[in-house]
């Protein structure tokens, strides 16, 4: 399984990336934007994405809706993990077709459980 | 399409003409010279108007600039202070959580040393054969009994540094919230250039001098300054769960 993290700041993806170790993921790529993420989402391979909201150059909601506009991404399954807290964004990620939305700060516990949520819900 | 007021000559010839044409009863000719003089008059009368638009245009702009500035001191530079007051709450806690985890690692981390050293002291003699059997019964459940503390404690210390690795989040969250702030310091002072530059030399302001920041992600929730915002993970479930997710 192949997990791609995406965050402009490094040490959250430090944090994402050991926490994902301790769940068993090995092979993580990283990339500090959505522009940068596009690209490696593209030439194929990434299972599945985590990506933050606030980043310079293409933003998170924006990757997203690259993604489901790419009919090679569609059914790629997001994460959203942000501390993007205003409801009417929470319910926009939504819409433009997030799997799961984790609020930062978060817990260990708490990102196993949606990325097993996500995972169960593809296999049902 | 005629610009400027017409000369006198060509009214007085109007005139005549708008005369000629009634007197010998050509209502048609004199509705269409009317119509012409009316027009000039239209023409200019909507110069005017534009005039005072753009004026008004000016003004509004001006004033849009002032209350950027208004809203900048009255609202965003004490909600700055809210958000830079967080910064220092959210460091302190992660220091705090850091520390904490850091204090409970080292005594763990200490015993294990110490009983290792004199199991492995003991373990040496064993393979040497210097140890009567008495003793090497006792060591078999020391080894038995550090075995399961050691379990218990190195679980304790994993548990730890998954506190201090989570911890660091701080470091995206106030950079986010600094990243804002600086923003905000950026917009106030091309605000107050801007208004320098209209009030010595009258220039409009150029149209990009309101910054727009609405559109933009606002990074972490501030307890206090944000509004309308998620408390924690269960009101995203909730919200979501709302959603039909």
């Amino acid at each position: 399984m192949k997990i791609l993290v995406v965050d402009d700041f490094s040490t959250m993806r430090r944090i994402i990336r050991n926490l994902l170790r301790e769940l068993g993921f090995n092979n993580i790529f990283e990339a500090d934007d959505g522009q940068s993420a596009l690209p490696k989402l593209q030439s194929g391979g990434i299972d599945f994405l985590i990506t933050d909201w606030n980043m310079p150059g293409m933003t998170g909601i924006d990757l997203l809706r690259a993604v489901r506009a790419d009919p090679n991404l569609a059914q790629l399954p997001v994460l959203m993990v942000t501390a993007e807290a205003k409801r009417d964004q929470i319910v926009e990620a939504a819409q433009a077709g997030v799997n799961g939305y984790v609020i930062k700060p978060f817990t260990a516990a708490t990102l196993q459980e949606k990325i097993e949520k996500i995972f169960e819900r593809l296999e049902a | 399409m005629t610009d400027k007021q017409p000369s006198a000559d060509a009214r007085i010839e109007q005139a005549r003409a708008l005369l000629a044409a009634l007197e010998r009863g050509d209502d048609e000719s004199a509705d269409r010279i009317l119509d012409d003089i009316g027009r000039v008059r239209e023409t200019l009368m909507f110069q005017e108007v534009g005039k005072l638009t753009r004026q008004l245009h000016d003004t509004l702009a001006n004033f849009s600039l002032d209350e950027r500035i208004a809203d900048l001191t009255e609202n965003e530079i004490p909600d700055a202070k809210e958000r830079l007051n967080y910064v220092i709450t959210m460091t302190e806690q992660a220091a705090n959580t850091t520390l904490n985890a850091v204090e409970s690692i080292l005594p763990f981390a200490e015993s294990l040393r110490e009983q290792s050293n004199e199991l492995s002291a003991q373990w040496q003699r064993f393979r040497q054969r210097e140890m009567p059997y008495e003793e090497f019964k006792s060591l078999t459940q020391d080894l038995a009994q550090y075995f399961d503390v050691s379990a218990g404690h190195l679980q304790t210390i994993q548990h730890s540094l998954t506190e201090v690795l989570m911890a660091q989040g701080f470091q995206d969250l106030t950079g986010q919230i600094i990243r804002r702030v600086i923003k905000l310091v950026q917009d106030l002072e091309h605000s107050l250039v801007e208004l320098i530059r209209i009030s010595g030399r009258r220039f409009k302001p150029s149209g990009d001098s309101v910054p727009e920041t609405k559109s933009e992600p606002l990074g972490p929730a501030v307890p206090g300054v944000d509004k309308n915002t998620v408390q924690n993970q269960d009101d995203v479930d909730s919200l979501l769960s709302s959603l039909g997710f």
